[in-house]
């Protein structure tokens, strides 16, 4: 029962923190109020950069140094970007690089 | 009925169904593997609903982590989501009484998403991006749940399937790159992540790098970073 009282608390914790982190921009620039420029600003050129730095937040623990090079990331995601300007497809690209990824970390570069 | 913005919201979140069940199928293993009962994942994923903030949740737990270290490890962990809002703060709320749940689920695969979706005429945009915050939440419940019933029965190898995630990300960057006249924020993105990378290591690296792309966006402000005009219709 102590048990259950603890992970009970801990997810709660866990989830009002991720809430508030969520919710910072629009506690301060939420509301009636007029947004700030900067902030309108900001918020049209970010989204580029920030998908940049999520693709090199997927591959932050690849060791580039090991014997492979990280060729399994490497090939993969250039798979998906070609397959994407080529076929213009979603599904297929994505479908696609991820197979060829599955293929290469489970059959070449183990 | 909504039945048509439903079938639009299903289509762009297709690729999240997929990453999500095999993400979160992934942390509800990782937690069947503390020995804790499924009912966990079930309410981690209704409530929390973060990736690495549950895989962080549930080690903690293991170990019965005090609640204060919790708290501060999940702000740290995704102080990230603290940028995302920024593109959405009059967009989000068309959402109407849904304004607090769009900010609650506003994860890194439904930002990407809600970022590629353009604001159309014809379509009620309020309405559309609410169901692609329900949907991917019920794909991520569905995962955490999956993963962790009946996932470590499954013999078929699943290894690398979380690349589903990765590629959703490079599909979107290349749309993002299409649209966009100037391509200086992904460079500074892109630079200032991977100096940060090799200076604060894998764990840290990715706050200060958010924080120098915002600087410096800033310092660009005055030059002009702009769209091309004629696509120029609410992308975020």
């Amino acid at each position: 029962m102590q048990e259950n009282l603890y992970i009970i608390s801990a997810i709660a914790v866990a989830a009002i923190c991720t809430f508030a982190t969520r919710a910072i921009p629009f506690a301060l620039f939420g509301g009636k109020r007029q947004v700030p420029k900067t902030v309108t600003y900001l918020g049209h050129v970010l989204p580029p950069a920030i998908i940049a730095v999520l693709i090199i937040y997927c591959i932050r623990n690849v060791n580039f140094l090991s014997p492979n090079h990280g060729a399994s990331e490497i090939i993969a995601i250039l798979s998906t970007a070609l397959l994407h300007i080529i076929k213009g497809n979603t599904l297929i690209s994505i479908g696609g690089g991820t197979v060829i990824y599955m293929f290469l970390v489970q059959y070449i570069f183990i | 009925m909504d039945t048509d913005i439903i079938k639009l919201a299903f289509k762009k979140t297709v690729p999240v169904l997929f990453g999500y069940l095999f993400l979160g199928s992934a942390v509800g293993l990782l937690l069947a593997d503390t020995g804790h009962s499924f009912i966990w994942s079930f309410f981690m994923a209704l409530f929390v609903y973060a990736g690495s903030g549950q895989m962080l949740l549930i080690s903690l737990i293991a170990i019965s982590a005090p609640l204060s270290s919790i708290a501060f490890l999940t702000l740290l962990l995704n102080s990230r989501h603290a940028f995302y809002g920024l593109s959405f703060i009059e967009r989000f709320k068309k959402a109407g009484k849904m304004y607090p749940y769009m900010i609650f689920s506003l994860t890194d695969e439904t930002y990407s998403i809600l970022c590629s979706t353009n604001v159309s005429k014809t379509v009620n945009d309020g309405k559309l991006i609410t169901y692609i915050a329900m949907l991917d939440h019920i794909y991520w419940i569905c995962g955490c749940v999956l993963g962790a019933v009946i996932g470590q029965y499954l013999s078929f190898n699943f290894k690398g399937v979380d690349f589903a995630m990765t590629a959703l990300f490079v599909v979107i960057f290349i749309e993002q790159w299409k649209s966009f006249k100037s391509h200086t924020p992904v460079y500074i993105g892109i630079f200032s992540s991977i100096i940060c990378l090799m200076v604060f290591g894998s764990d840290n690296f990715i706050l200060p790098a958010l924080i120098i792309t915002v600087s410096a966006l800033m310092l660009l402000k005055s030059r002009p970073l702009a769209h091309k005009p004629q696509e120029n219709t609410g992308r975020c």
